[in-house]
């Protein structure tokens, strides 16, 4: 199959308005969760599917798109997906977060800082961040359109009561322009920070539950807690062993059976940028 | 005609009863009709009559526990006179609050409350603060020589005797202006007998007024001040 | 004089050719416990539901005295504003406390959840305060963290009378609260429900088959029979002199009222 046999990324015309329309009234209501025709896509739901669609509806041919999975540029969801928008869009892309226009992104922020123009578009399994004590969708409709959320709080409740602390270290839940709370897909709690007034356009897409959401640029994004528990940022014991960083997120290693391991940086292009800084420092 | 004076606590005029049983094809059991007198403070009016005679209806209705078909049971309330007999059941509920009290036969038993929380409470319902209504439920049933090991203990487990001390220290524990006392001394011995009549003399001597029905002759002599004879309203001939 | 607490005033509801409730109406107000007896098929649970505004009536209204004084048509309130009223000013016991409480939720956080809902954002004062109720309803303190369906049937039924008092409300409904449990359970659980209707001034609504939780719990009672009030007024006078055939076969059925 030659990528003639698709249309440009894939999606006819007609979708990519409609999912243009989704995405025009999530930015309009920031945090709202915009139900959406979701299509039936070359690879299955809980692969990225939702991000697909709204990477497909925005993408130009003049974009360069980077897709990274858990923060690495070479695993095989990044590979997968990267090559879907070669094949059908032929478009330019790249590993570099500075670069690209289009960021596709499973599960974390990218740690280098996004600028002005950027769009960071995160894949979503579940976006109702109510589900987990609500099931009903209509119940769940009505609490988000009467700001209904003090149930938020009793499952931060439940974490503290059970571990101390609040234990949610991932997909924690956020205030949106002080109004909706959403969920941020199953990023670690440590890039929430990053959502907070972020200079780009952050889409969110969930293909299997059918819904689209946004976060403006420059908008506040705040995370849940409570007065004597405040949110806290998680912080690493040791720095990555490959560049040094120590404000990054780290993965962790396992390097032998002997309970041997090593922490590097998730963020593959940004730990590689770091060792190239580093070894041109040395050399001069 | 009697008239409602300053000195009246209750009047009662033209009462009538009938009991209707639906349940047995609707007879009609005439109990009274017309009854008519009066209780003024620091009075013990005694109703007096054989067995069946309707002395219990009456002071059920002066109550409000009871309709009455017809008549007026009017109740010196603050200012003005309430009449039990039309009122409505708010208004019954705050007579029964703050001016007329019950003391029955037998005390009705709820579980698991202690006796003294059963009189304290009484006297909570009638505006009392809750420590000043726990001293009072305590002298009370000091008074009315229930042992202090008993107070904690719900009175189910208790003789019929101590029952009945426990119901009529609730009856006194509000310090209502009339109390409607239903053969409160039937199961006590002679010496507990002997404390609530002290108990009814001492009230009566500080103003409250007593609607009862007593069997005991040494009783009543020593408490009724007058005695209305219940037959003189039968219904029964009427019927 | 202020107007009553809650009023209803004609309600009238059908269910295709059954008239569940036919032209009903009574006042409460603070303080006061009104219980609605009958028989399965009376109608008394169409007519807690048609109070509580969980249902509409098909004519009539209830109107209910908003804290700050204004008198409001339940059905004219907007959406917001009814769960504002259910969140804070009322509360309502299900006979099946599954119904009315989080059961993978711990106890804590099923009281708590009132608090958040109302703006609380202090863990250790949310938790104080439902360890607090958790007293107050004879549930041993070391329960607090545990979810309810690891609590026996009468320890749910008071999980969830605590659930609903937290906020203080004015109005309490309660369906059937102690159907279903055993004997000294009720006992225990009719106990506390006395004890707290007369410390907290609640004014209740209480639907129940059981005379005898009437007597106990109310001053005045309603008794229904094919959706309508058959008789009104005083509790005791109705179970001690009831007028009506229908009243007299109620009370004179039970064992011991």
């Amino acid at each position: 199959m030659t990528a003639r046999a698709y249309n440009f990324a894939y999606l006819d015309e007609q979708t990519k308005r409609m999912i243009r329309r989704a995405i025009l009234k999530a930015v309009a209501i920031p945090g709202y969760q915009v139900p959406f025709a979701s299509r039936e896509m070359p690879m299955p739901y809980g692969w990225g599917t939702g991000g697909v669609q709204v990477t497909a509806a925005i993408l130009g041919p003049d974009d360069v798109l980077k897709v990274i999975d858990q923060g690495a540029d070479d695993t095989t969801n990044a590979v997968s997906i990267r090559a879907f928008f070669v094949r059908t869009a032929g478009v330019r892309v790249t590993t570099d977060a500075e670069e690209a226009t289009i960021i596709q992104t499973r599960h974390r922020v990218p740690e280098t800082p996004l600028r002005q123009g950027q769009i960071l578009v995160y894949q979503v399994p579940i976006p109702e961040p109510l589900r987990y004590l609500e099931p009903r969708e209509t119940e769940t409709r009505a609490m988000h359109a009467l700001a209904e959320y003090g149930v938020m709080h009793v499952k931060l409740y439940e974490d503290i009561s059970r571990h101390g602390h609040i234990a949610t270290t991932y997909a924690y839940p956020a205030r949106v322009a002080d109004r909706y709370i959403m969920d941020p897909s199953p990023i670690p709690k440590f890039d929430n920070p990053k959502l907070d007034d972020c200079p780009a356009l952050q889409l969110f897409g969930a293909g299997r539950e059918k819904r689209i959401y946004a976060i403006p640029p420059h908008t506040s994004v705040v995370p849940l807690d409570f007065e004597d528990h405040p949110f806290e940022r998680t912080k690493f014991d040791s720095a990555c062993a490959l560049c040094g960083a120590t404000d990054a997120y780290l993965d962790e290693v396992v390097m032998d059976d002997a309970g041997g391991r090593m922490f590097v940086c998730s963020d593959t292009d940004y730990c590689a940028k770091r060792q190239t800084a580093k070894r041109k420092d040395a050399a001069e | 005609m009697m008239k409602p004076g300053t000195d009246n606590l209750l009047v009662v005029e033209g009462l009538d009863k009938t009991f209707t049983l639906h349940l047995h094809g609707g007879v009609r059991l005439p109990v009274v009709r017309g009854v008519a007198f009066a209780v003024r403070r620091g009075e013990c009016v005694v109703l007096d009559g054989p067995s069946g005679a309707g002395k219990s209806s009456i002071l059920k209705m002066v109550f409000g526990a009871y309709r009455a078909d017809a008549g007026r049971i009017l109740l010196a309330d603050g200012d003005g006179l309430l009449d039990i007999a039309t009122a409505s059941p708010r208004e019954v509920m705050r007579a029964r609050r703050g001016v007329m009290s019950y003391v029955s036969q037998f005390l009705r038993v709820i579980p698991r409350v202690g006796a003294i929380d059963i009189v304290a409470a009484a006297a909570r319902e009638a505006g009392r603060e809750p420590e000043a209504a726990r001293a009072r439920a305590a002298s009370l049933l000091t008074r009315l020589n229930l042992p202090e090991r008993l107070w904690r203990l719900p009175p189910a487990t208790f003789s019929g005797g101590e029952q009945q001390r426990v119901n009529i220290a609730r009856g006194f524990a509000g310090g209502h202006a009339l109390l409607i006392l239903d053969e409160p001394t039937a199961s006590l011995d002679a010496e507990n007998r002997n404390a609530v009549v002290e108990l009814i003399a001492e009230r009566r001597a500080a103003g409250g007024g007593f609607l009862a029905i007593f069997h005991d002759e040494d009783v009543r002599a020593r408490l009724a001040d007058r005695l209305i004879d219940v037959t003189a309203f039968s219904a029964q001939q009427a019927a | 004089m202020s107007a009553a607490l809650l009023a209803a005033e004609g309600l009238c509801k059908r269910y295709g050719p059954i008239q569940a409730c036919r032209d009903i109406s009574f006042e409460i107000d603070e303080g006061e416990a009104l219980a609605i007896v009958g028989e399965s098929g009376s109608g008394k649970t169409t007519l807690l539901n048609l109070i509580a505004g969980l249902t509409a009536p098909d004519s009539g209204q209830v109107r209910y005295r908003l804290r700050d004084g204004a008198v409001r048509d339940l059905s004219s309130l907007a959406e917001a504003e009814r769960r504002a009223l259910m969140r804070a000013d009322w509360g309502f016991v299900h006979q099946d406390a599954a119904r009315g409480l989080r059961m993978s939720i711990s106890a804590g956080g099923n009281i708590g959840e009132r608090l958040m809902a109302l703006g609380d954002r202090h863990y250790g004062r949310i938790r104080a305060a439902a360890a607090r109720w958790l007293e107050r309803v004879e549930i041993p303190a070391d329960r607090l963290d545990d979810p309810p369906w690891t609590y026996s049937g009468g320890m749910r039924q008071r999980l969830q009378i605590a659930r609903n008092l937290v906020t203080s409300p004015r109005l309490v409904f309660m369906d059937e609260p102690t159907g279903g449990l055993d004997v000294s359970v009720q006992a225990r659980l009719l106990d506390l429900i006395r004890g707290l209707i007369a410390e907290m001034g609640l004014a209740v609504v209480l639907v129940t088959h059981d005379l005898a939780v009437a007597r106990l719990l109310s001053n005045r009672i309603v008794v229904m029979k094919g959706g309508e009030a058959i008789e009104s007024g005083l509790t005791d006078r109705v179970l001690d002199d009831p007028k009506t055939p229908y009243a007299q076969l109620l009370v004179s059925s039970v064992l011991a009222v």
